[in-house]
């Protein structure tokens, strides 16, 4: 069974810390427009998202192309799943183009693993339903390292729609593994109690201030209106109890960071004062973003 | 015709009989049950080192016919039966068209005399369309030959409209089964609610959605006197919740299946189809609860819910596909090796929950060796290792997550109606 990257939760901490140092190497690429590596010079990938994304998307076409490999993108609208064509039979066809690796997005939760059982190609996670976002939790921790020497006993505040976040449960595992102190916070419909047993050193609360108290990293989640099922919390409330605001970053700790993994809501979960402030690593995020998606792509397309 | 079962260890509960003897079948019906038979001209069966019993009954199975024969037809599914050790089968009625009147009703049963190898007892919908808005022909389907009601695969969602069944079905003398599940509670959901569709990032169902339908249709029974059957019990509050009827002297009775007292969601491989069916695989907790219940009494009979789906169903993205899986062909195995084996009831027991238990439940005149019963008969053992081999299923389907299990002790042979419907090779 060929490695792709499923998600964080299997993952050994070495393998990420091999992946978060290689990500360095690549970061000042970003000012280069014109300097290509051909590491992956003659490897072909295929970017395949049943779901809607530009910027991550976009983030492995760069990624890809800044290591001379192909990219090829092709978004399920345009696909022949819109004719009903099943999900295996679609990666039949793509499988019988013998790309390199598959990157794939898709709505529901272990899609990707399904695939991975009958396709011999390597396929990368890009976010499956509310399942694993595994490069965003690469991304975020390279991010946060950027600012501070290691993770190990920081106090990270991942504040949202925690129970449809892909990207909290990654960044749980990721966050966990390497020994930070992880605080879950939002409403508490949207913050299902056995979120405190997937991983080591996982706190869970409703109060935005008690959870930013003392924080080292202010992680703020989109609220995932086209995934709920119902109305989980009062119309309206939202920015009033979890939305983040300048006088919250007071209870942080002075050099506390602000992240989020995009596209932000400016008034509903983050004000666009902090979103803009100096605290703001938004925009590190999707820098790194790419660094870290090309040393992904680097470890597993030459593992073969 | 006559078949002559020498030396096996035969069990009946009904008879309170547990002793090595002899079982003479002749023509269709039973003829004799004692020591040292003999029959000129019978067919010898030797059935020593194994157990002889009354044919097991499995109420809840689907046969998908009519209308999704690609998935299961009616002799499919009694072929699978018979090879499973099953006489008899009740087959649910969310086929297409529903089982809502005489004529499905009377079509299931013809073609179930002319192509099933085994009794076949149709359950007739409780609602039109089991849409839950307006009451199914319960009357004329009971004169058609249904032994129950049910809109398994659904619930009854409106109160009151379960309330008016089970007025009706008593004065008519049928039992009501619920699929117990409150759809509003388990919206969306494609396992069960716990640590584990937490971190696979799929929607749970909650064990209280099962629990509070089966707290109001007890309550429902209760008022209108109904016999009511919870299908498929699967949470540790819903057994006690039955126990407490039954101490209170209603009737109410339940039937569990043999995933649910054998596999957690701790089992299931990540995103496997497999190990998708409603009520969905509970934690550690309910399932001790499901067996605990099975060893007190509080459970009344081992039911399939064999539910058999083509592969092309099954192999999607999890959330799509739909629910259910095979039963009939390894029920026995299951009940042996997580009931028996273990010593958590005697086999005495384990053939109540096949026999007395279902037959009891919907009235039926089987589950017994008696003289001039009809001629069914399982006969299984409880030593033979065997590997279950999923791709040889008389099913016309392949959903199950016990492929490739080894098991020790199985079916051996079943006879219907005096008939060998199916022996082991």
């Amino acid at each position: 069974m060929p490695v792709g990257l499923l998600g964080i939760e299997g993952l050994e901490r070495p393998e990420m810390e091999a992946i978060l140092h290689r990500a360095k190497d690549f970061q000042p690429l970003q000012n280069q427009s014109f300097l290509r590596l051909d590491l992956l010079k003659g490897k072909m990938v295929v970017n395949l998202f049943f779901e809607a994304s530009t910027r991550t998307r976009t983030s492995f076409e760069i990624a890809a192309k800044r290591l001379g490999a192909d990219a090829i993108s092709i978004t399920a609208s345009a696909s022949s799943v819109s004719k009903g064509e099943s999900l295996v039979d679609t990666l039949n066809t793509l499988a019988a183009m013998r790309p390199d690796a598959i990157i794939m997005r898709h709505s529901a939760s272990g899609a990707p693993h399904f695939l991975a059982r009958y396709l011999p190609t390597p396929i990368i996670n890009a976010g499956d339903g509310t399942h694993e976002h595994p490069t965003q939790a690469l991304l975020d921790a390279r991010t946060i390292l950027d600012q501070r020497e290691s993770l190990e006993g920081l106090r990270v505040a991942i504040i949202g729609d925690i129970a449809h976040s892909r990207v909290a449960r990654s960044n749980v595992y990721l966050l966990s593994k390497f020994g930070a102190k992880v605080v879950l916070c939002g409403p508490a419909s949207l913050l299902p109690r056995e979120l405190e047993r997937i991983a080591p050193n996982v706190t869970l609360s409703n109060d935005m201030r008690e959870a930013i108290t003392g924080a080292d990293v202010i992680m703020m989640l989109r609220v995932q209106l086209e995934r709920q099922h119902e109305a989980a919390f009062p119309a309206g409330e939202y920015f009033q109890f979890y939305g983040l605001r300048p006088d919250h970053l007071l209870l942080a700790k002075p050099n506390a960071i602000v992240m989020h993994p995009g596209p932000i809501n400016r008034g509903r979960e983050i004000s666009s004062e902090v979103a803009d402030s100096q605290k703001s690593v938004i925009l590190n995020q999707v820098e790194n973003g790419i660094a870290v998606r090309m040393a992904v792509l680097e470890r597993i397309l030459c593992a073969q | 015709m006559s078949i002559l079962i020498k030396n096996g260890r035969v069990i009946d509960p009904w008879a309170k009989l547990d002793g090595i003897a002899d079982v003479l079948i002749h023509d269709e019906v039973i003829a004799g049950v004692g020591l040292n038979i003999d029959e000129a001209g019978a067919q010898i069966f030797d059935a020593s080192g194994l157990i002889v019993a009354p044919g097991f009954i499995d109420m809840h199975v689907h046969l998908r016919e009519p209308g999704f024969e690609h998935a299961e037809t009616i002799e499919s599914g009694s072929r699978a039966a018979a090879a499973g050790g099953f006489t008899s089968i009740c087959c649910m009625p969310n086929t297409a068209p529903v089982n809502d009147n005489a004529t499905v009703t009377s079509y299931i049963i013809e073609r179930a005399r002319r192509y099933a190898v085994v009794n076949v007892f149709p359950i007739g919908a409780i609602t039109k369309g089991s849409m839950g808005e307006q009451l199914a022909a319960i009357g004329s389907m009971k004169q058609a030959g249904i032994v129950a009601i049910s809109d398994d695969g659904k619930p009854v969602m409106n109160a009151r409209m379960m309330r008016r069944a089970m007025e009706f079905a008593r004065s008519h003398r049928l039992p009501v089964i619920d699929h117990c599940e409150d759809l509003h509670l388990s919206a969306g959901g494609d396992m069960h609610e716990g640590l584990h569709s937490v971190r696979y990032g799929l929607r749970g169902i909650p064990a209280c959605s099962e629990d509070v339908m089966v707290a109001r249709d007890i309550l429902l029974a209760e008022v209108t006197g109904a016999k009511f059957h919870v299908a498929h019990i699967s949470s540790k509050h819903s057994v006690e919740m039955v126990a407490f009827a039954k101490a209170r002297g209603l009737a109410v009775t339940c039937e569990t299946t043999p995933h649910h007292f054998a596999l957690s969601d701790d089992d299931m491989a990540p995103y496997d189809s497999n190990y998708k069916m409603k009520p969905p695989l509970r934690s550690v907790p309910h399932v001790s609860a499901v067996t605990a219940g099975i060893v007190s009494g509080a459970i009344d009979a081992l039911a399939t819910d064999h539910a058999p789906h083509p592969g092309s169903e099954k192999m999607q993205e999890f959330e799509q596909c739909p629910f259910g899986i095979l039963g009939l062909e390894t029920a026995i195995g299951i009940a042996l090796d997580k009931l028996i084996h273990p010593g958590k009831i005697s086999l005495r027991r384990m053939v109540e929950l096949f026999t007395t238990g279902p037959a009891e439940i919907l009235g039926l005149n089987r589950g017994s060796l008696a003289i001039g019963a009809p001629a069914d008969v399982t006969i299984f053992d409880t030593d033979r290792q065997w590997t279950y081999d999923v791709n040889k299923s008389q099913s016309k389907s392949r959903n199950s997550p016990f492929h490739n299990q080894m098991f020790r002790g199985g079916p051996v042979a079943t006879i219907v109606g005096g008939v060998f419907a199916w022996k082991l090779e």
